[in-house]
């Protein structure tokens, strides 16, 4: 095939590409607009003050949906995405794979134990940021698309009444502890993700072997957009409590802006691990799986190094991806175990040396 | 005066381990030496050599990497992967030509060697070569290597049909400019002495 129309084949290909993250994208913006207007129920319980934050949140729906298609388009990616969506459904080990996912969801989203394993600051760290903006985006999605909404009771002014899709599920008092957490939850979550932002600074600016590796725009834009996120959402608190609403338009304007950003933002940084994540949990039952088959032993030591079906899926994702191991002998290079590979080249240099000395 | 580079020789190669413990000291990963040093043929030799990433030109273990996790500087070093993405799934492990990456279940993530990049990007020279008593791995120029050296340094390799380049050298015999890697049916060694030596659980890795 020429050069030109193997370019113009992979330009279709990308096109291809693109046209197909676009659709993915479409729908993820589509489903939650009628997420939107289902569950605020035709837009009745929708607030029309939160427009940017709804408008911000279908954007950034669009935009996870694009990368992930993009990303999923990967052959490695695609391939053990299936594989982990494959063994976790397979009916002979679904009931003891949903127990498994129990025990993975929580040491890895809970406790997030191998995190602290890395390092116990980073893993404080994180653990502040990662409960500050759960909590806060458990909060605040749900308000800005009108799934949520609180209403006095016609007859009395002392309480509120929680309403979930148009469904009244409870109603606290306004002197009560609830009501107290209820209307503070965004400053408690907003004091968390300042504590995590300044303990991942702190770690940052001292740990010499981040300072070497850390780029801007990957490692400090989502801490400074965290912080400003964080630190106008306190200051909206500070205006209407103690200052009796002092340039609160202004701030409330500001704090939108950071949100929106942060929103946009999602789909491109750091931040897109949020989404991709999870697809550790997927390589867990696959890997699981694996073992229980057939082990792969060395071509040339004869050693067990890894799953046979881990091997030969490798294979596969090295053939789409043009990585051409095959050996003159028949055998492939995919079979060495590493530690043969090294000690094979080695070998093959020591081998160059000796014929060379023999040819002088 | 062209860039510095690592230049890797195993023949000179003494099994001192400096690099090994060297490269422990590394800032962005203390505690934990990511270069190989190999006993090749412990019942036949004393031969061993040092194995360092290469820093391919176009890294096979970020291309089968499902998580997208490892990234190449501008300055051609391949990195370990980025934390919040690897997946620990071992791809790289077991796909790097060179057989480099290594993966610590503990903390489910691949690291490898980045060239000390807490030192080279400042200049500074990677630990392993600035302890190496005998230049079997060397942080020069190609100048530098020229005048001092009797081999050619290679960065071109080929396994089975695929062509690999490195930004790290190999010292090859003068006029070399491929290294092709082919294989041999190397039996387990049964009367390894040093082999036996080890704990029990090692030893039945190694019979």
């Amino acid at each position: 095939m020429s050069e030109m129309a193997s370019e113009r084949r992979d330009r279709s290909g990308g096109l291809t590409d693109v046209a197909n993250a676009f659709v993915w994208g479409s729908i993820a913006a589509g489903l939650l607009t009628a997420g939107i207007y289902f569950g605020s129920r035709g837009f009745k319980d929708f607030d029309t003050a939160l427009i940017p934050y709804a408008g911000g949140s279908v954007l950034a729906a669009f935009g996870l949906g694009y990368r992930y298609a993009m990303w999923l388009r990967r052959p490695p990616t695609r391939l053990y995405w299936r594989r982990g969506w494959q063994t976790f459904l397979d009916p002979r080990r679904l009931a003891g794979n949903l127990v498994h996912l129990l025990g993975l969801f929580w040491r890895n989203f809970i406790a997030q134990s191998f995190i602290e394993r890395r390092s116990p600051l980073r893993w404080a760290a994180h653990a502040c940021l990662f409960w500050g903006c759960i909590l806060a985006a458990a909060v605040t999605f749900p308000l800005s698309f009108g799934w949520i909404r609180f209403e006095t009771p016609p007859n009395s002014q002392d309480s509120y009444i929680a309403y979930v899709f148009g469904v009244r599920l409870f109603e606290f008092p306004l002197d009560g502890i609830a009501a107290m957490l209820i209307f503070n939850v965004l400053v408690i979550s907003a004091v968390l993700v300042l504590a995590g932002v300044f303990l991942a600074l702190w770690r940052r600016v001292r740990d010499r072997g981040a300072l070497a590796v850390q780029q801007f725009a990957n490692d400090l834009v989502p801490l400074i957009l965290l912080f400003a996120i964080s630190i106008t959402g306190l200051l909206l608190t500070v205006s209407a409590r103690f200052l009796h609403g002092f340039h609160y338009g202004f701030l409330s304007q500001l704090h939108a802006a950071t949100v929106i950003l942060t929103l946009l933002y999602l789909p491109f940084g750091k931040f897109f691990h949020i989404f991709q994540r999870p697809a550790q949990l997927g390589f867990k039952f696959y890997r699981r799986a694996a073992a229980e088959g057939e082990p792969a032993r060395c071509i040339r030591c004869g050693e067990i190094f890894g799953c046979g079906l881990h091997i030969s899926d490798l294979k596969r994702v090295e053939a789409e991806l043009g990585i051409r191991y095959e050996l003159e002998t028949g055998s492939h290079y995919q079979d060495v175990c590493p530690p043969c590979r090294r000690k094979n080249l080695a070998l093959v240099q020591d081998r160059l040396w000796r014929d060379a000395r023999q040819g002088e | 005066m062209s860039e510095r580079t690592l230049f890797i020789d195993g023949s000179r190669c003494i099994g001192c381990q400096a690099c090994v413990q060297a490269c422990a000291e590394c800032d962005t990963h203390r505690g934990r030496p990511m270069i190989h040093l190999e006993t090749i043929r412990r019942r036949d030799s004393v031969q061993t050599a040092p194995q360092v990433c290469m820093h391919c030109e176009d890294p096979i273990c970020a291309r089968v990497c499902p998580a997208d996790a490892i990234k190449k500087t501008s300055d051609g070093v391949v990195q370990s992967s980025l934390k919040p993405r690897c997946i620990g799934c071992s791809n790289c492990v077991l796909a790097c030509p060179f057989g480099v990456p290594k993966y610590f279940a503990e903390i489910d993530q691949m690291m490898k060697c980045d060239l000390c990049y807490d030192r080279t990007s400042v200049g500074k020279m990677p630990m392993c070569a600035t302890v190496c008593p005998s230049g079997a791995i060397t942080f020069a120029t190609p100048e530098e290597i020229g005048r001092t050296r009797k081999g050619t340094p290679v960065n071109r390799w080929h396994f089975g049909r695929e062509e690999v380049r490195t930004k790290v050298y190999a010292m090859a015999p003068p006029g070399r400019d491929l290294i092709q890697v082919t294989t041999g049916r190397t039996p387990t060694d049964r009367t390894d002495v040093a082999a036996m030596l080890e704990p029990e659980s090692l030893l039945n890795r190694h019979l």
